[in-house]
């Protein structure tokens, strides 16, 4: 992947509009952030940059703030110091409703379908932000996802785990966000359906040059999906796993064991 | 025959009186989990607009169907933007903010139009059942009540506001990372849910005494409606109402209306007994 994207890199299609010569502009970028609940804090000063088109995965055990970061990231934890910038904006004071009217996709843990919606209804929830016909989203969508194809009228809490983990991503899909914000996709999930959201990901990533910013403690899944994988301990990034190394699960895990 | 005919009329017209003065509180409560206690108020404004929009010349049909509910809808919404929006997510603040509504605005309209009892006369006369005259203005209230459960069915089974309102109920949270500004739909809940209360009071005016603290009659039934009815805004408050409106009619038919009254409270407290969640709490739990 990397030598492909370094043939095109000179190609001025790829510059964007301030022609700044870096291969992938900063899509998201993240400096010194802080957040936690009431006075708890969590995240001690939290800093990354994810470049459009990139899949960065975070790792991290829990209680390490994880979920706390893309929950801050999204806007239902206040920032208390630093800055988020999307695209060059600065988000970090915007509600979660600006932000995702600015592209930011969520897929929150625990997936957090509507349960009493049917799969459809959920689908069409999904395409509020979008700007096409919402009849065509959803069959575009249903290709992606075939799978859901079948339980279109059922209510989505009658859907096992894995099946409402897909759900949850072509609803957040299906509003074209510009970046997508993935909070343990495996947790409680069949190792079956974790290959099949491994692959759907990776297909539309490809096909739609989606932009994944990923936390997980599953190494496979990280391994699978992500280009560079940091890791997240007692709030802060401590390290980050160069992208030959992150690829291959064995040595992510020889490399986190180092510690 | 001609009894048992005047009876089901009268059971129809008291069903649809509890879904009228039901449909408002059970929009709010059911969408945002606050209880309104200036529901009462709310519908007495209704009555007033209908009342002064009368005595000021309007068509009666408009000066009953079509202002009060534009009237206290505005009301609702100016509440909601200056009071209630700061309390959401707080039960007991709530009561007490919309308690104090209530009793302001009692006093508003006591020291604007006096203490004392209007009414509006009713703009249709009466028809036979058999050996019975009954009201024809009994149909209007039948009527109207079909067409609220009817259209807030449309409304949240058929379109897009109907979709968004369901999902923000559910799960706030997630509406707002879908783009759906939660506190805009809240304050178009409460807008609607006092809407509701006004085209209540001002259906209900020509068959009620007209006055300040006419609020007071209806609350406490609406609300025992609302809990029978449960989750299910439409079909809570619908069967809430049948079963509610049947046995307070049958009992005051028997005997008094006082001890109507009383067959109603009883019924309630059994049901939330049987059902602590309302009936759509247990049963019909998907429904709207």
């Amino acid at each position: 992947m990397s030598p492909a994207m370094n043939a095109i890199e000179p190609l001025p299609l790829s510059s964007g509009p301030d022609a700044v010569p870096a291969a992938k502009p900063a899509l998201l970028s993240v400096e010194g952030l802080h957040s936690g609940y009431g006075r708890i804090p969590i995240l001690g000063g939290v800093s990354l940059t994810v470049g459009e088109g990139e899949f960065v995965g975070i790792l991290g055990h829990n209680g390490m703030g994880k979920t706390t970061l893309l929950r801050t990231l999204m806007g239902y934890l206040p920032v208390t110091a630093g800055r988020i910038r999307l695209g060059g904006e600065d988000i970090a004071r915007r509600s979660p409703t600006a932000r995702a009217r600015l592209g930011m996709g969520f897929v929150p843990q625990g997936r957090e379908i509507f349960a009493t919606l049917s799969v459809r209804e959920n689908l069409r929830m999904g395409c509020l932000l979008s700007d096409r016909d919402e009849d065509e989203t959803i069959a575009d969508i249903l290709t992606v996802f075939p799978r859901l194809k079948a339980y279109l009228d059922r209510p989505g809490g009658a859907l096992s785990g894995g099946e409402q983990q897909l759900l949850a991503l072509a609803r957040c899909l299906c509003g074209n966000p510009r970046i997508l914000l993935l909070d343990e996709p495996t947790e409680g999930i069949q190792p079956s359906i974790i290959e099949e959201i491994i692959e759907t990901l990776q297909a539309i990533g490809r096909a739609r040059g989606l932009t994944i910013l990923l936390v997980e403690q599953n190494l496979t899944f990280i391994a699978g999906l992500s280009e560079r994988v940091l890791i997240l301990q007692k709030g802060v990034v401590t390290r980050e796993i160069p992208p030959e190394i992150a690829r291959d699960r064995a040595m992510i895990e020889e490399f986190v064991g180092m510690e | 025959m001609d009894l048992a005919g005047l009876l089901t009329f009268n059971v129809a017209t008291g069903i649809a009186t509890l879904v009228l003065i039901t449909l408002g509180l059970g929009v709010i409560y059911g969408m945002m989990r606050i209880i309104n206690l200036a529901h009462g108020e709310f519908m007495m404004l209704g009555a007033y607009t209908a009342v002064m929009a009368n005595g000021a010349g309007v068509n009666i049909w408009i000066a009953m169907l079509v202002l009060p509910p534009l009237v206290v809808g505005a009301v609702g919404l100016i509440l909601e933007r200056t009071v209630i929006r700061f309390l959401y997510g707080r039960m007991m603040d709530t009561m007490l903010a919309t308690w104090g509504i209530s009793l302001g605005l009692i006093g508003l309209i006591t020291t604007l139009y006096g203490n004392v009892v209007r009414g509006v006369s009713t703009p249709v006369g009466s028809f036979e059942i058999g050996r019975y005259g009954a009201s024809l203005y009994s149909l209007v209230i039948i009527a109207t009540a079909l067409a609220v459960l009817t259209g807030m069915f449309l409304l949240l089974r058929m379109t897009k506001f109907g979709l968004i309102l369901r999902a923000t109920m559910q799960n706030p949270r997630m509406a707002a990372a879908m783009g759906v500004s939660p506190d805009r739909i809240y304050m178009a809940t409460f807008g609607l849910g006092a809407a509701l209360a006004g085209l209540a009071g001002g259906v209900l005016a020509p068959i009620s005494g007209v006055s300040p603290s006419m609020g007071a009659a209806y609350i406490s039934r609406a609300f025992i409606t609302v809990l029978g009815g449960g989750p299910a805004i439409v079909t809570g408050t619908g069967l809430a109402s049948s079963v509610f409106g049947f046995i307070n009619e049958l009992v005051s038919f028997r005997t008094t209306p006082v001890i109507g009254d009383v067959a109603l409270l009883v019924a309630a407290i059994l049901l939330i007994r049987v059902l602590p969640q309302g009936i759509t709490g247990r049963y019909l739990r998907r429904s709207l």
